[in-house]
């Protein structure tokens, strides 16, 4: 079947991407629209005495001023962090009250104060920049490990020290003593990097109110509609569910950054019921750097320790996460359940122990971005692995070797269940495709040249397709994490799939078609997939953690399960044959051995006609499901890059990246192969170029991209991508997920890359052409290149 | 954005006035630098006066040895003249590595000087090959134009009208680029002339493009990458920023001096 499962179709979405002829949320106009602007704070840190708006009033066309009391005033509730996290000592977890808009006190560069509506969205902000505020500036403190110190600027008055939690998972005694016996102790201080994520669509939101029905419409650029429903009414308070409907129309792009609820949009919403205006903002890439949820940003201690052979026996690692001014809704999740989890690796470990401890400071919340503690985890476990090689004289392909997990089911010490792989195989193609045997060589020729050329792994496994809700829900997540969908066949015999998944450049309508092509034998163009809108679709939990194929998907599937169940019935009665005889092949249902058969439109028509239906059977053809794994998935691969550095500058060109990936069961190989070119390019604009930073005074340095560098398509080489399959047991598909794989894997790689060809292991990420040259100057040239 | 009144006179006589009647006025030669700050709202001129329609601006022609660039000329014009080219390839190759396609066709010669921006490409090019700066007053010799940071010696109201650059014998500018920006980090133009060695480095100096004596010292002597090797280039006076410290840029002046003789050959 050309257009079923494993067939590289063409993306349906692209034609309206690729034309200009997307529909997102900037738009959109609604009649009586009228325009937000935030008037935001310029200090990191300050008690609020005054605002006054006056002057901001008297411009004629300003509607109003809002400011965060009257939002308290009128029930509207503090913005919920979404997992709650008890520390090692059983307390729960302390986090600082988070108001859509400051009531008292700003504890972050860009932190709304107050909202401006106009007619017009130059007049909102330049209104915005006449309403004076009156701060009284608080001392402020932006890193985590400096807000742990005595004396450090404390952000809430109940979260003492600034302290949420002292999180461990593992063994502590046992990696002690393990560590204690080992003939190798590898220790490495590592900091991973704050991010920004640059999503091409700023976030943007209108709000409708309609006081007739007293009912709510958010157009929103959201990867959950219905989550973010389910919280602005249980938890803030805007309107009832049923009186609220939010649409995600085309989005794009959100890596995570997408999924938070965040003070704009709640404002918007009360602010449209306020004034009786449909109420627009759309967010600059200014206020994007100083509002979107940021990620990442560990400072770690790690040490892992070795037998004379190079088996593990024992890995300690003390983790310090920042968290930003307020504990948005996964962020309490990403440093614990997604990072300390992983720790394991592809390893056969039985000593795993990890702390962390998770800190407010004066900065944007950090919370869940593209791989989400996974990425912070991976580049722990190969840094060490790698380096330990190097210390021990052992070639690091062969140290990974002798410590791989072969068979599955594994339980690591860390909760995970691996329930397969295979990282042999992946190790050995990887190798092969990236012609490891030749690198000798290139090294040589490389030199000839004056370059230093290295080469660096990463064997990376991540859990994603996040759920089962039982489990997450028992480590303190406050939402269950299946999926759902709805497969309507109408009676024509066409066919669209309502899915609680959310696409925003994943290829949703390509793929998820694919899957319903696969199963009926029906052309995807007689299939449509309906996603975005709580009117039209069913309860759902969204797009994050790589579950859309994983979680989503296989929701379809169950529910297809049961609409071939009906099909077969249906055909059994009218055929005159027994149901087990059915089967369905290339749009036909047929009585297997006979040319019996009817047409798959023959079928719809029959359900819907209903005049002769088994006795007994409701009309119609039309089911819904719920689906819930029963594990995570397990992607896994192994990575390797292959960088020139020219020692007389610094700058580093990745000349090789070879990625061969474990992602199951794949639907469509280039949408996949799409995945892993953005993931691989985002970790690498990890480990060379992207870097957030702020001042120790809590002010953004990296506000635009003249100071925060993406990576272009020049800063990256050709990529060469191998597969090696498991087929995941835990759902029907056999699908493992492979949206963020890429960036988990490749950022460790990259710096074992360069580390390999500059001679120096001490090297932080962004790797800068001046870090890089820095570091060469600490050791000298290495004599290859002299 | 806010209210502005736009101008585009077609004569100087003109735009003098346009000028003269404003409280606050700005020319717009291409707008690349100052239309982005007056979105954000860190300049608020009243007018802006659009000079791109003043007759000859965007004229490039050459006169024996020399080239004449009308101030309005866009990069991508320079960087695809014939007559740029003739007399200094160099100038066109700096001009073809400025920002991006767009910058490059909305972007002038005289907008970039006008602004000296401390990390354009333009002020060492010109510095470099000491040339005139012509407005609607008089002609300014580069040494005597760039005068720090974002100033020059303009004064309120004048106008640059054209560039003149002069053939030199030897000549080539060496790029090292801010990874994010990718405006000069480090940029150093080299200029063989029948005066000797002349080296301008933008993008490092905290008073913006400088000429440095230690460079043009050791090149007048001997004109080769090796000459540079021997010179000591301090980092006293260059900026240290997140991208980049005054030690490392220093560092960089050199490796670009002597990429740029080895190119200028």
């Amino acid at each position: 079947m050309s257009e079923g499962i494993g067939a590289a179709v063409k993306r349906k979405e692209d034609k309206r991407f690729i034309t200009g002829r997307g529909k997102y949320t900037d738009d959109i106009r609604m009649e009586n629209q009228a325009y937000g602007a935030f008037v935001r704070s310029p200090h990191a840190h300050a008690e609020i005495r005054g605002i006054d708006a006056t002057a901001a009033l008297a411009m004629e066309g300003v509607i109003a001023v809002h400011t965060g009391p009257e939002l308290k005033e009128d029930g509207i509730g503090d913005i919920i962090t979404g997992w709650a996290i008890h520390s090692k000592d059983g307390n729960p977890m302390n986090v600082g009250a988070w108001n859509p808009m400051a009531t008292a006190r700003v504890r972050h560069v860009g932190e709304p104060v107050a909202i401006v509506i106009a007619e017009s969205q130059a007049l909102a902000r330049l209104a915005a920049e006449a309403v004076e505020v009156d701060y009284e500036e608080l001392p402020a403190v932006a890193a985590a490990t400096r807000a742990l110190e005595d004396g450090a600027p404390l952000l809430h008055d109940n979260v003492p020290g600034n302290l949420i939690f002292d999180w461990e998972i593992g063994d502590e005694a046992a990696a002690d003593a393990g560590l204690a016996g080992a003939a190798h102790i590898t220790e490495l201080d590592i900091v991973n990097n704050r991010l920004a994520p640059n999503a091409i669509e700023p976030r943007s939101a209108i709000a409708v109110y309609n006081d007739i029905d007293d009912h709510y419409t958010l157009y929103t650029t959201s990867q959950n509609p219905h989550v973010a429903r389910l919280v602005l009414s249980a938890f803030y308070n805007v309107a009832p569910e049923h009186k609220l409907r939010v649409i995600a129309p085309d989005v794009g792009g959100g890596f995570g950054s997408k999924i938070y609820i965040y003070p704009e949009e709640i404002t918007c919403l009360w602010a449209s019921m306020k004034t009786g205006r449909s109420v627009k903002w759309t967010s600059d890439r200014s206020e994007a750097f100083m509002t979107d949820a940021h990620a990442r940003d560990h400072v770690t201690k790690a040490r892992m320790g070795f037998d004379a052979d190079g088996k593990i026996v024992g890995l300690k690692v003390n983790t310090v996460a920042n968290i930003g001014a307020y504990a948005s809704l996964f962020a309490t999740a990403t440093p614990t359940y997604l990072y300390g989890t992983l720790l394991s690796g592809q390893y056969d470990i039985t000593n795993v122990y990890c702390d962390v401890k998770a800190v407010h400071t004066n900065t944007v919340p950090v919370d869940a971005y593209r791989g989400a503690g996974r990425p912070e985890a991976t580049f722990v476990m190969e840094r060490l692995m790698e380096t330990a090689a190097r210390e021990m004289g052992m070639d690091p392909a062969e140290l990974r070797r002798r410590n791989f997990i072969t068979e599955f089911p594994h339980q690591t010490p860390v909760i995970m269940t691996y329930d397969s792989g295979d990282f042999h195989a992946l190790l050995e193609k990887g190798q092969a495709a990236a012609d490891v045997a030749g690198f000798a060589a290139r090294k040589a020729e490389a030199a000839s040249r004056g370059k230093l050329r290295g080469i660096g792994y990463s064997c990376y496994i991540e859990a994603c397709g996040i759920a089962p809700s039982k489990a997450v829900g028992s480590l303190g997540a406050g939402v269950g994490l299946w999926e759902s969908a709805e497969v309507r066949v109408n009676p024509v015999g066409t066919i669209e799939i309502l899915t609680g998944s959310h696409a925003h450049g994943q290829g949703h309508e390509t793929t998820f078609a694919q899957v319903v092509s696969d199963r009926f034998g029906l052309p995807m163009d007689n299939i449509t997939i309906v996603h975005g809108d709580t009117d039209k679709v069913q309860m759902g939990m969204g797009t994050y953690g790589s579950r859309s194929g994983a979680v989503g998907m296989n929701a379809i599937v169950k529910a297809m399960d049961k609409v071939e169940a009906k099909v077969k019935k249906i055909a059994a009665h009218t055929l005159e044959a027994s149901e087990d005889d059915i089967v369905i092949e290339d749009g036909e249902v047929k009585v297997a051995g006979t040319d019996k058969k009817m047409a798959w439109h023959e079928v719809g028509l029959a359900a819907y006609t209903a005049h002769n239906l088994p006795d007994g059977m409701e009309p119609g053809l039309k089911e819904g499901a719920f689906y819930d794994p029963t594990n995570f998935t397990f992607p896994s691969g192994t990575y390797i890059c292959e960088v020139e550095v020219d020692p007389e500058t610094g700058v580093v060109e990745i000349v090789q990246f070879t990625a061969a990936d474990d992602f199951g069961t794949v639907i469509n190989p280039m949408i996949v192969e799409g995945q892993v070119h953005g993931g691989v390019t985002q970790g690498i604009g990890q480990a060379l170029l992207e870097n957030v930073v702020y001042d120790e005074d809590g002010q953004l340095i990296t506000g635009s991209y003249m100071d925060y560098c993406m990576p272009r398509a020049d800063d990256v080489p050709s990529y060469v991508l191998e597969h090696s399959t498991t087929v995941a047991p835990s759902n029907p598909l056999g699908v493992k997920g492979c949206g963020e794989a890429g960036a988990i894997g490749s950022p460790p790689a990259v710096i074992n890359a360069i580390t390999d060809a500059i001679g120096n292991n001490n090297l932080t990420m962004p790797a800068t052409p001046q870090k890089v040259w820095a570091a060469i100057q600490e050791v000298g040239l290495p004599q290859a290149a002299e | 954005m806010y209210a502005v009144n736009y101008h585009k006179p077609a004569s100087i006589e003109d735009a003098v006035a346009a000028i003269g009647g404003a409280d606050e006025a700005k020319i717009l030669a291409g707008g690349q630098t100052l239309l982005p700050t007056m979105k954000q709202h860190l300049a608020a001129p009243s007018d802006v006066i659009d000079i791109r329609g003043i007759g000859g601006m965007t004229d490039i022609a050459v006169r024996g040895d020399t080239v004449t660039i009308g101030a309005a000329a866009t990069h991508a014009a320079v960087a695809g003249s014939n007559e740029v080219g003739s007399v200094c390839p160099a100038l066109a190759a700096l001009a073809a590595g400025i920002g991006d396609p767009a910058v490059r066709h909305m972007g002038t010669i005289g907008g970039s000087i006008a602004n000296n921006d401390p990390a354009a490409d333009y002020p060492a090019g010109l510095l470099a090959l000491g040339a005139t700066i012509v407005t609607n007053n008089r002609e300014i010799a580069a040494d005597e134009f760039f005068t720090g940071m974002f100033t020059t010696a303009l004064e309120d109201g004048e106008i640059i009208t054209a560039i003149n650059v002069s053939a030199p014998g030897k000549a080539a500018y060496a790029k090292f680029r801010n990874p994010a920006s990718r405006y000069a980090m480090v940029g150093v133009f080299v200029a063989k002339t029948g005066d000797g060695a002349r080296v301008a480095v933008t993008g490092a100096g905290e008073d913006g493009v400088f000429r440095h004596d230690g460079l043009e010292q050791a090149l007048g002597t001997n004109w080769s990458p090796d000459a540079v090797d021997a010179v000591a280039v301090s980092a006293d006076g260059l900026m240290s920023d997140i991208h980049a410290s005054a030690d490392y840029r220093a560092h960089l002046i050199k490796v670009m001096a002597k990429r740029a003789v080895a190119a200028a050959g």
